[in-house]
């Protein structure tokens, strides 16, 4: 509860928190305190002085019987509120065990009621109060019970999801396999859970409550008089609005005051329960980075250095990466979520998100640098050169537009080719990657397609030009082993038949090995180790890539002797340390680890290693 | 001794044409101190056999003995375990863990349904169980939002054994941490079996992980147990074209692209392949020896017991002759 | 042997195909059940009266074979079976039966009065879905990716405040300001198209804000998808990745919350049509209520009721039409 409790409390010491808070105590010593103070002045007629306006003596006018009106404003608090809140409360009291009632029943029961809620909460809560209160009687009576059935279903509903995901929750799963007491698991895992979202809407419930109570009164089917509240007050003020509009004023600013002050400070809470603290977006200087190696020459599909992606606020998940990529490559990045590898790719295929900031000593793609063209330019230059494959082919696909529009889009804005001709291009593309019933296919929506062919058709996607460069980002991950392998044979043969080059990104050394010739290993957002694969399976020099292999287990790895391990959890985007970012995690980090920051070195013309201390594979043998 | 013997165990799901066998008539045999690993790709029934041992899901038939006691059953089928002798540790650690509950009350809890005693000895209880996951016992006062990934689920561990189990289920346990996590979380598992000698079912879709961890070896597919055996038996030399797909398609390091196993796409679990259900997508079976009917009309669970490794495969062979995976499925391909 | 496998996947077109047909025959199912329950419902409340309803309706000054007759009227002096039975075939029929108070035909006033309710409500709902969605939409283009902080403030601050005052003080403030300090629109009364200008601003501007509100969240997270991050990456003209692939993505939650707020402008014609003296069923409804004119209530009860459970009816089939996953989700 303590995280909650200081989450509340910040959110209540934030502007908009402390506007809320002082209106609902305001709202709050009003209902208590008025009545007392002005009950006497708010019923004292003068006929003389009936009907009047604002004046120096009655701020807000008089009523028919010489009443003064803000008196009467500010006494009708109570009732006002206290009807609201009766009301609310009594909803809650009807709804709340009603939706309940589908996750302790369930069956044929459960779904009735819940077929009801939602037939109740279609009923505007207006009319359904109208009804009810005709029903019971015009009064404060009616229109309270009225109100209240009419938002019930509101808290029936709101009951019914929050009950029903405690319900399927794995915690209270697991409480109740340790064989937790039916009355504990209520007390201490369902209610404190469900707790919060409730009070919340009982607080909005009761603005809700208040407007509604109002337009009841307001349309003289709520309060009679002699009783007055603010809806009532309003009605008597319409009628004199051409006359005196300001004492129509008063009652309607109090109802809008009431009832926001309320909605705002539900509002307030549901921020703080939902999201947490607000994330703060301070703008810091980006760190500059410096060209750690000279730009190579040559006819590099992809050519980068120093490349450094940071958001505002001070994360700074890619750091002076280097990467090249020759014509015909197939390039491996391989890191732990966090890694920055994904975002790699994603700057250098230009989709990072809009608040990145990307920043390059040197940048070519294609044989030129993106930042230099127009968006014209770079949108014709990368939609037609380069693909990408993405790493959840379940969201990567638009829900609502067929298979084949989607493939064939491509041609069609970036080929001027016609829709028809677009989607035949489509289904051969479709056939390309093994899509059986390529023509049918192409006519179904991505929910009709199993999760390998939906990879399928993204990368049949990515053909519809002729990619240099293929991305892939973590393109299996998502998908069975047998499947894997099928997408990752598809891949192998794009890129040959094609002879275009790739970069395939994935936390899966293994799975990086099989298809790569080169792979590039990231921790914390750096480039630690670049190597071949001969060397990577003889052993890398990097002891995070060594740990990485040695640690997961494989169909060899002895199963007498515990895994290797790298203990410690890797630095975030934030921080900036001085030295190797892996030297806290690392046993064999000294002082200068820490301290200084090893470069990039060159130890054969096909491995670069950033380590002051790399593991030698012969001292390693001797061990 | 047995730890563990679940007897066709069956769930099902749905109703009409939503209609799903998720597990279909498995037997489960668990024998004391040891490990049976699960392993299946999605859609196999391997998560879902797991929470029907431990209640969680109705069975719709079956029966689960432990240590010699029949389980009872709810009037809807879920299995009712009083004394609770099996545990569960679920995947995601993020969701197991009440978000309320500190970490020392969450392990407490499984404490006090034993009885509890005074306050300091339950903390020294709860540190030791904390101590068992290598974690610190300072650990105790903090909220699950403030935890790692791999922190949580040593908790979620410790407090399953808090709850003294005969029989811990782990499923998929490692899939959701990062990889650096993974090894520690697979290493304490390990020491858990070997220094405190549970019975364990480790159910994951990674071959490799399930051979690093088990003694024996259960392979999964569409809600059938299609291979069971001695862990390095089922490696060395597999029953079931299955086993012998998924052996394949295991990535190793420095290794190749295998070959295109034209395995195609699962089948829709709610509308199974008749006789044996992996027929349609078998290198061994009627598409490439059109010849082998017996699988499309026959199903192989028929004369299981008399085959290597209860496989449920007409053409088992027995596991000397079988050829090297890679040259099966070329044959099958070049046919 | 390639028989079984190509006779299942015919099987499983056969429901691809009737997926739609099976999802319309269950919504209509659901429609017809729902107004079965409305009528039941409306049957009941008029018994649901403490005492005698007649007696209620006439004041007990009445001279009793005044009460006889309307009883005999209502059929309130037959079994509740039969009563049942009546009341639910004189509806289908389309008679509302007599007004307790003025003995007037209920169906007369319905045809008389509804029009010009259906009119207003119609008119403010289209207002509002044309303004609400662009002006969502609108929003999060421009405020994606945390962009334009102030901007956003200022529109949910503005939205959220105007979402929350009801329309019967829009109304008010509008009156005070168009029709007594400025004189361009009538005060009440219905009369040329300017008299409809001020009641259906009224009922349209609070849902307008609603509505926005809601837009501009669903647009925003739509535009967070990875399938967004696709068509990025296909390098489309941002026109193209607005309007084909995040608008019909949108449309979904946009359309339910539009079949709520069907609900929301019926309503909300009551207390408008109260303010503008409009000679609509709202204005029917409230005096009926206060003479305790049951049978003129429960009428309107029905019409009101049916209308929002047609309007949720034709968002449903709508949604079938539109979004392919709707037909299969709810199976």
């Amino acid at each position: 509860m303590t995280v909650g409790s200081t989450r509340i409390g910040q959110a209540l010491r934030s502007p908009v928190g402390v506007v809320a808070s002082a209106g609902l105590i305001g709202v709050i010593v009003l209902a208590i305190a008025a009545p007392f103070i002005w009950s006497d002045d708010a019923s004292r007629l003068d006929i003389l002085h009936a009907s009047q306006g604002a004046s120096s003596a009655h701020w807000l006018g008089t009523d028919a019987l010489g009443r003064d009106i803000l008196d009467r404003v500010l006494v009708g608090t109570r009732l006002s509120v206290v009807l609201a809140v009766v009301a609310a409360t009594l909803g809650a009291a009807i709804g709340i065990p009603v939706g309940a009632v589908p996750a302790l029943v369930g069956g044929r029961i459960g779904r009735l009621v819940t077929g009801f809620i939602n037939l109740a909460v279609a009923f505007p809560a207006l009319l359904v109060a109208i009804f009810v209160a005709a029903i019971i009687g015009v009064g404060a009576h009616g229109a309270v019970v009225g109100i209240a059935i009419a938002i019930a279903p509101y808290f029936a509903r709101l009951s019914q999801t929050l009950s029903s995901s405690v319900a399927g929750s794995e915690y209270l799963a697991a409480a109740r396999m340790i064989g937790v007491r039916r009355i504990r698991l209520l007390t201490r895992h369902v209610l404190p859970n469900i707790a919060e979202p409730l009070l919340i809407t009982s607080t909005i419930a009761i603005g809700d409550a208040l407007l509604s109570l109002a337009g009841l009164s307001f349309l003289g089917l709520g309060v009679q008089p002699p009783q007055y509240d603010w809806g009532r007050m309003l009605s008597e003020g319409l009628n004199r609005i051409y006359v005196n509009p300001e004492v129509a004023l008063g009652p309607a600013v109090a109802i809008t005051v009431g009832a926001l002050t309320f909605a705002l400070f539900g509002e307030v809470l549901a921020k703080a329960a939902g999201t947490g603290s607000a994330r703060r977006w301070l703008r810091g200087e980006l760190p500059t980075a410096a060209a750690a190696a000279a730009p190579r020459a040559g006819d590099d599909v992809l050519a980068v250095d120093g490349l450094t992606v940071s958001f505002p606020g001070g994360a700074v998940p890619v750091r002076n990466v280097s990467l090249h990529v020759a014509p015909g490559e197939i390039v491996g990045i391989v890191g732990e979520s966090g890694s920055g590898k994904t975002l790699t790719a994603m700057a250098i295929a230009d989709l990072l998100p809009s608040t990145a900031h990307l920043s390059a000593s040197h940048l070519r793609l294609f044989g030129s640098d993106p930042r230099t063209l127009s968006a014209a330019q770079r949108r014709r230059l990368l939609g037609t050169s380069l693909a990408v494959v993405y790493q959840d082919p379940m969201s990567a696909l638009n829900p609502a537009l067929r298979v084949g529009r989607q493939v064939g889009e491509v041609s069609e804005i970036h080929h001027g080719i016609s829709k028809r001709e677009a989607r035949l291009r489509a289904v051969e593309r479709l056939r390309a990657v093994r899509i059986g019933n390529a023509d049918a296919r192409a006519r179904q929506f991505p929910h009709e397609f199993s999760g390998g062919m939906r990879q399928r058709a993204v990368i049949a996607m990515g053909l519809m030009a002729e990619p240099k460069l293929i991305v892939a980002d973590e393109p299996t991950t998502a998908l069975d082993v047998t499947v894997q392998q099928q997408i990752l044979r598809l891949l192998r043969d794009v890129t040959e038949s094609r002879s275009s080059a790739a970069i395939l990104i994935s936390h899966d050394v293994a799975v990086v090995s099989q298809l790569c010739s080169r792979v590039v290993v990231m921790y914390a957002g750096r480039v630690v180790e670049e190597l071949d694969v001969e060397t990577l399976v003889a052993g890398p020099a990097h002891p995070y890539t060594a740990a990485l292999v040695a640690s997961v287990p494989t169909m060899e790895s002895e199963r007498e002797r515990p895994l290797a391990s790298i203990p410690g959890r890797a630095p975030t985007p934030y921080d900036d340390l001085p030295g190797c970012p892996f030297a806290p995690r690392c046993p064999r980090a000294t002082d200068r680890c820490r301290t200084e920051m090893p470069p990039l070195e060159r130890r054969s013309p096909t491995h670069r290693a950033a380590c002051w201390h790399p593991v030698d594979v012969l001292e390693e043998a001797a061990v | 001794m047995t730890a563990l013997e679940a007897r066709s165990v069956t769930v099902r799901f749905g109703r009409g044409r939503r209609r799903l066998v998720a597990v279909d008539r498995v037997d489960v045999t668990l024998p004391e101190a040891s490990t049976l690993g699960v392993v299946g790709e999605s859609g196999s029934g391997k998560s879902t056999l797991a929470r029907a041992l431990v209640g969680l899901v109705p069975l719709a038939d079956g029966e689960v003995v432990i240590d010699g006691d029949r389980l009872r059953t709810a009037r809807d089928g879920r299995v009712l375990d009083p004394r609770r002798r099996i545990q569960m540790i679920f995947q995601d650690p993020f969701a197991s863990l009440n978000p309320r509950m500190s970490v020392g009350d969450a392990i407490g809890e499984a404490l006090t349904v034993r009885g509890g005693s005074g306050r300091a000895a339950r903390a020294a209880e709860i540190a030791r169980y904390l101590d068992l996951v290598h974690l610190d016992a300072q650990i105790a006062e903090r909220m699950p939002s403030r935890l790692s990934g791999g922190q949580r689920q040593r908790v979620a561990i410790a407090r399953a054994l808090a709850a003294r189990p005969d029989v811990l289920i782990a499923d998929e346990i490692t899939s959701s941490l990062d990889v650096s996590v993974q090894s520690a979380v697979l290493n304490l598992m390990r020491e858990l079996r070997n220094e405190l000698g549970i019975s364990m079912i480790f159910v994951s879709h990674n071959l490799a992980t399930v051979r690093y961890l088990s003694d024996e070896i259960a392979v999964m597919y569409l809600g059938r147990v299609v291979e069971v055996g001695a862990t390095e038996a089922v490696v060395s030399s597999p029953a079931h074209p299955y086993t012998r797909a998924l052996l394949y398609a295991v990535p190793s390091l420095g290794g190749t692209v295998p070959a295109d196993l034209e395995l195609g796409d699962p089948p829709d679990p709610h509308d199974p392949p008749p006789g044996c259900p992996f027929h349609p997508r078998c290198p061994v079976g009627p598409h490439a020896y059109p010849e082998r009917e017996e699988c499309i009309v026959r199903d192989p669970r028929d004369g299981a017991e008399e085959r290597p490794h209860r496989a449920f495969c007409h053409f088992a062979s027995a596991p000397a002759e079988t050829p090297r995976p890679e040259e099966r499925f070329h044959a099958a391909r070049d046919r | 042997m390639t028989a079984a496998p190509l006779s299942l996947s015919r099987q499983r077109n056969w429901w691809a195909v009737h997926a739609r047909t099976a999802y319309l025959f269950r919504r209509t199912s659901r429609l017809v059940v729902s107004l079965f329950l409305l009528l039941t419902a409306t049957f009941f409340m008029i018994h649901l009266v403490p005492g005698d309803p007649v007696r209620a309706a006439l004041g007990t000054t009445a001279p009793p074979d005044l009460v006889a007759a309307r009883r005999a009227a209502l059929g309130l002096d037959k079994s509740l079976v039969t009563q049942y039975v009546d009341y639910i075939g004189n509806i289908l029929h389309g008679d509302f039966g007599t007004s307790l108070v003025s003995g007037e035909r209920v169906t007369d006033v319905i045809q008389a009065r509804g029009p010009s309710t259906f009119r207003l409500a119609g008119i403010a709902f289209l207002v509002t879905i044309g303004v609400a969605v662009p002006l969502g939409l609108l929003m999060a283009a421009l405020t994606r990716d945390s962009k334009r902080r102030p901007l956003e403030l200022g529109f949910t601050a503005t939205a959220g405040a105007i979402a929350a005052v009801p329309s019967f003080l829009t109304a008010v403030a509008l009156v005070y300001v168009f029709a007594v300090k400025i004189h361009w629109f009538p005060v009440a009364g219905q009369g040329g198209l300017s008299s409809y200008v001020l009641p259906i601003a009224s009922l349209a501007i609070g849902p307008i804000a609603a509505l926005a509100r809601i837009v501009r969240v669903e647009g925003l997270r739509v535009l967070e998808q990875d399938y967004i991050r696709t068509a990025r990456g296909k390098r489309l003209p941002v026109r193209i990745i607005y309007v084909r692939h995040a608008l019909p993505n949108t449309l979904t939650p946009t359309l339910t919350i539009a079949g709520l707020l069907v609900g929301g402008l019926v309503a909300g014609t009551v207390l408008v049509e109260n303010i503008f003296a409009w000679p609509g069923l709202g204005t029917s409804l409230v005096a009926a209520v206060a003479q305790k004119d049951f049978s003129t209530v429960q009428a309107i009860a029905v019409i009101f009721g049916a209308v929002v459970l047609l309007a949720n009816f034709a968002v449903d089939v709508a949604l079938g039409a539109i979004d392919p996953r709707s037909t299969i989700l709810d199976a």
